[in-house]
């Protein structure tokens, strides 16, 4: 039983982690996992519909599902399909988060009236645009800095809207019944019209509805160009620049010089009647023929567009976390009975996670063509793989589920650090100019993050020995001494690590700006880190703390690992000032509170410590663990 | 070794003061980045780094107290203690060759980054499409330039830096024929057209100043502003005054109002002059004409992918006759400079080069290959320690 529980265990994890992989199925007749594959060129990357109904959710209410009002929930590219084609709709969807309560009460809303006491409609809101636009003209004069959080709320809700409105313009013009029907009468007297148009503007005799027509579907197209300017739908010609794609309401535009309705802009138009329809077969049979068309011309693109649905749908990291939590919790209970068969199990389970985690960051990779962390949110992915890979060596080596606990606890952490950077959209986000450059992105970030993952671990296991020596009478000789090595072992690392990775940052900032250092904000924050960890060994090394006070030296390094990895960033001063949420600020403080108050726990006398007090009492000559304090 | 000498020994080689010393720089660190908001990347380092006692005004009254040790000071403690336990300590042994080699290149670091407080000199050179030129200018000094344009063959520059123009003293230079009389400075400066109705007396009797009005503004230190002192310069002759001109950096061919863009001349006994006050100029053995500049952005977005600058690079011997192209991280190292695209405008066919002089850009790179071959060995060592005893302990007890 003991050898097949931690198997069983792992098998039935495994078995789960199957059936997250499988392909995604559509929930009705619609092929709508097929629509969610169609490529758009958003912000300088191409990406599937459904990376564009995901990131927009997660930006406008911080979930990717939708519930409707009689409780059924949508897919991410239904609610797209909704917003694009069925406004009216969408428009009664409950997708806008506002907590703000100021911001509540300038719409005249009460929490109750929102889904989940926080989610609204844009039907709610609409009636108050006006002095929403006011309040955004006041606060966006404002230096985002200086904001406060009723200004900082209504700029973000104006934006949510703004994004939302480019949605419903980037496919078809909202509001119109029958779009289909608007092309199809405008491919058919394209000629006439432009005709009538041309005379009417130099006042020549003409036929004024001819021309009326015409112009009335002009503005709706200029509308959708200005609006949704940055979907880019439409794919050149052939033979054209293969990037230069446009917004569907510029190649509508065109028609009336060219005399020809683009076929893209049709293919929308009609899945945008057969949506509205409901009509299956003939939506899936359009899907079919627009898609056989795309596959001739851009094989590559397609591949990737479907790769990363997919990858969207797998949701490799929420998965990861589940783990990560459950063998966290595996192998504290593994301390507590049952020691080796929970331990084994956790050991797998956090092995199987970080495969997994693996999995995720390499399909990134591959979609972005970049090394592993380009921003704040894949710095996140990052440091837990490389934090838990550390721990998966040391499980491998002491055996004592220690390693396991921190894999779960900084494994799970960082998975919900990158959940929240996520919220502010799309992930795989191009690089700013400077940063174009995979070399240096490949080494000085990558031992940089692999330095933050170390010097969190070293600060977590330091945790798991106050908790335990100080609250439980687990933290025996063996455990304290096998901890001591241990965060030892990864405080070297650590050092190794961010000043290799802090010194090659040093060497980029030689090559593109002309200065080894320059006292950037994020530099110092890495040399911060460096400092902290060569404090930690020569104060060892000069035998002015023993493994008691390195743990506490640790923690500490917790708080200036964080600061580095996000204080620096919300001082918006420096090169690095990038990504930055104001929510984070609360966090960071808690954070550094937190680690403070076990600081203070960690210098109580270790007399009163439980694990000690009792090793101590029965071999006073010896005093095993109090000699190594 | 008598008392004293040991106790200032013992003092200097401990490991007790690098640990104090590395808290120390921990906060100076800390402190420094924190005051960023204020003062600016340029700012911080001559308050924070460059210094051997940090001061702080304090209050209204802008009492200066003192109240960290600076850079220097830690850091130099920090250096002398190295050396220090290196020397007493020294003794070859290859378990640690490691950490004496990573400590030898923590010394050279530290001794690069003085050396390139000291001697870095940091350039912008901004060029338009098709223009010329042969000189940089300082990316924070200034400079009252007074030049002799009599000789068409060449100009004859006498160049005042701005700390003497800020003393406002008179000024007595062997090659000018006039003293220059500050009348008034201001570090920071805002211009205005001058109220044809005003009271005040005009700055000037001469050129721009008796149209326009300079007035005082609070120094910025915002990484993309810049100061721009003006002064109002009274040139005094051997038969009285000359004229009183108003300078200012404001006044300059990269100025927006082509107004400003106007050089301020006269003449005086027979010679022709200009005078600005213009950015600290270096001229260069060597010439850049700007051929065209490229910036592209990603596809559909206004996010700038590259920047690029081709340039022709020339020497008046002739020698050097080509074309060069900068680019992001790409520098181009010549001439004991090293030019680095910087700042593009390509809308206006500008770009900004950023030219840096640095005798000793070397020493880090060498410094860090030392300590990484220092810490990778020490790494190793322990590495193949640990295993070594677990391979034993496992043996010990199967």
């Amino acid at each position: 039983m003991k050898k097949i529980a931690p198997l069983l265990a792992l098998l039935l994890v495994a078995l789960y982690v199957g059936s997250t992989l499988r392909a995604p199925k559509n929930s009705a007749e619609f092929d709508t996992v097929g629509f969610g594959k169609l490529p758009v060129l958003l912000n300088g990357r191409f990406k599937p519909m459904d990376t564009v109904a995901r990131s927009s959710l997660l930006q406008l209410q911080g979930r990717q599902t939708v519930t409707r009002a009689d409780g059924t929930k949508l897919q991410p590219t239904e609610w797209l399909l909704d917003v694009s084609f069925r406004s009216e709709r969408a428009d009664a969807y409950q997708t806008f988060e506002i907590t703000h309560p100021e911001l509540l009460a300038l719409f005249d809303l009460k929490i109750e009236d929102g889904a989940g006491k926080k989610r609204f409609s844009y039907n709610q809101l609409s009636p108050k645009f006006g002095e929403l636009d006011r309040q955004a003209k006041l606060a966006r004069a404002v230096e985002s800095a200086a904001r406060t959080t009723f200004q900082s709320a209504v700029v973000q809700l104006y934006g949510n809207l703004i994004h939302y409105q480019r949605l419903r313009h980037a496919l078809t013009a909202p509001g119109r019944a029958d779009f289909l029907g608007d092309l199809l009468r405008l491919q058919e007297n394209a000629e006439k019209w432009r005709i009538a148009v041309k005379a009417k503007l130099d006042k020549q005799p003409h036929d004024e509805a001819a021309a009326n027509a015409a112009m009335e579907l002009g503005e709706r197209f200029a509308d959708m160009a200005n609006i949704s300017g940055p979907y880019l739908v439409v794919p050149p010609a052939p033979g054209a620049d293969p990037t230069d794609w446009k917004p569907v309401g510029a190649a509508l535009l065109e028609t009336f010089r060219s005399g020809r309705v683009d076929s893209t802009a049709l293919a929308y138009a009609g899945f945008a009647r057969t949506w509205r329809n409901e009509e299956p077969t003939r939506f899936n049979e359009l899907l079919r023929l627009y898609r056989a068309d795309l596959e001739k011309r851009f094989p590559d693109r397609l591949g990737k567009s479907d790769a990363e649905t997919r990858f969207n749908a797998a949701q490799p990291f929420y998965t990861c976390s589940i783990l990560y939590g459950l063998a966290f919790f595996l192998a504290l209970a593994s301390w507590l009975a049952w020691p080796a068969p929970l331990q084994r199990a956790a050991f797998w389970i956090t092995g199987l996670a970080w495969l997994l985690a693996t999995g995720g960051i390499l399909t990134r990779m591959w979609l972005e063509g970049r090394p592993p962390v380009t921003n704040l949110y894949s710095s996140a992915l990052f440091v837990g793989w490389g934090a838990v890979l550390l721990c998966l060596i040391l499980e491998k080596f002491f055996r004592n589920a220690i390693a396991s606990v921190a894999a779960g606890a900084i494994g799970c952490c960082t998975l919900i650090i990158a959940h929240h950077l996520s919220l502010s959209g799309d992930t795989l986000e191009m690089m700013q100019a400077v940063l174009d450059t995979n070399f240096w992105l490949a080494t000085h970030v990558v031992i940089v993050t692999a330095g933050y993952s170390a010097t969190f671990l070293a600060g977590f296991l330091a945790i798991i020995y106050v908790a335990r020596g100080l609250l439980t009478t687990s933290l025996d000789k063996a455990t304290a001494d096998s901890l001591g090595r241990m965060t030892y072992g990864i405080l070297c690392f650590a050092t190794l690590f961010s000043f290799v990775g802090t010194v090659l940052g040093g060497i980029w900032a030689d090559q593109s700006w002309g200065r080894f250092w320059g006292w950037d904000p994020k530099e110092n924050g890495a040399l911060m880190i460096v400092i902290w960890n060569a404090l930690i060994l020569h104060a060892r090394w000069g035998g002015m703390v023993k493994t008691r006070g390195i743990m506490v030296l640790a923690i500490a390094g917790n708080i200036i690992t964080a600061w580095s990895w996000f204080g620096t960033n919300m001082l918006g001063v420096g090169l690095h000032s990038y990504g930055f949420k104001d929510a984070a600020a609360f966090w960071l403080i808690t954070f550094v509170g937190s680690q403070l108050l076990l600081i203070l726990i960690g210098l109580i006398p270790l007399e009163k410590w439980r694990s000690f007090r009792r090793s101590a009492a029965p071999t006073p000559a010896g005093k095993p663990v109090l000699a190594s304090r | 070794m008598n008392g004293p000498l040991r106790t200032a020994r013992d003092f200097l080689v401990s490991l007790k003061l690098t640990v104090v010393l590395l808290a120390l720089g921990l906060i100076l660190v800390f402190a420094a980045t924190l005051d960023q908001v204020n003062l600016g990347i340029w700012g911080i380092q001559e308050k924070w780094f460059r210094t051997f006692v940090v001061v702080q005004p304090m209050g209204a009254g802008g009492t200066s107290v003192p109240i960290f040790p600076g850079g220097y000071a830690i850091g130099g403690l920090l250096l002398l203690n190295l050396i220090a336990s290196h020397f007493y300590r020294f003794a070859f042994t290859w378990r640690k060759a490691g950490i004496q080699f990573t400590h030898l290149g923590v010394i050279l670091l530290l001794i690069g980054e003085l050396l390139s407080g000291l001697w870095q000199e940091d350039y912008r050179m901004q060029l338009h499409e098709g223009e010329t030129k042969n000189f940089s200018e300082h990316h924070l000094n200034n400079e009252l330039a007074i030049i002799d344009t009599t000789n068409p063959a060449h100009d004859e520059v006498v160049a005042i830096p701005e700390e003497i123009i800020a003393r406002k003293e008179a000024i007595q230079h062997a090659k000018l024929p006039f003293r220059i009389v500050i009348k008034e400075y201001f570090p920071n400066s805002d211009l205005a057209m001058r109220d044809a109705g005003s009271t005040r007396p005009p700055q000037a009797t001469m050129g721009i100043g008796m149209s326009v009005a300079a007035t005082s503004q609070p120094l910025t230190y915002k990484q993309n502003e810049r100061n721009m002192p003006a002064a109002s310069v009274e040139l005094v002759g051997t038969s009285g005054s000359i004229g009183t001109w108003l300078v200012s950096t404001s006044f300059s061919p990269h100025s927006r109002a082509p107004f400003l863009q106007a050089p301020q001349a006269f003449t005086h006994e027979g010679r022709t002059y200009r005078i600005a006050l213009r950015w600290t100029r270096s001229y260069k053995p060597f010439s850049f004409q700007l051929l065209k500049v490229t910036h592209d952005v990603y596809p559909g977005t206004d996010t700038p992918k590259n920047f690029s600058s081709r340039l022709l690079l020339k020497t008046p011997d002739g020698r050097e006759d080509r074309e060069v192209l900068i680019y992001m991280n790409n520098p181009l190292r010549y001439g004991g400079y090293t030019f680095y695209q910087h700042q593009m405008d390509s809308a206006q066919g500008m770009t900004g080069l950023q030219a840096v002089k640095n005798p000793s850009w070397l020493l880090p790179y060498v410094a860090c290959t030392m300590m990484t071959f220092g810490l990778l060995w020490q790494f190793m060592i322990h590495l193949a320690g640990f295993i070594e005893r677990r391979r034993a302990a496992a043996a010990a007890n199967p």
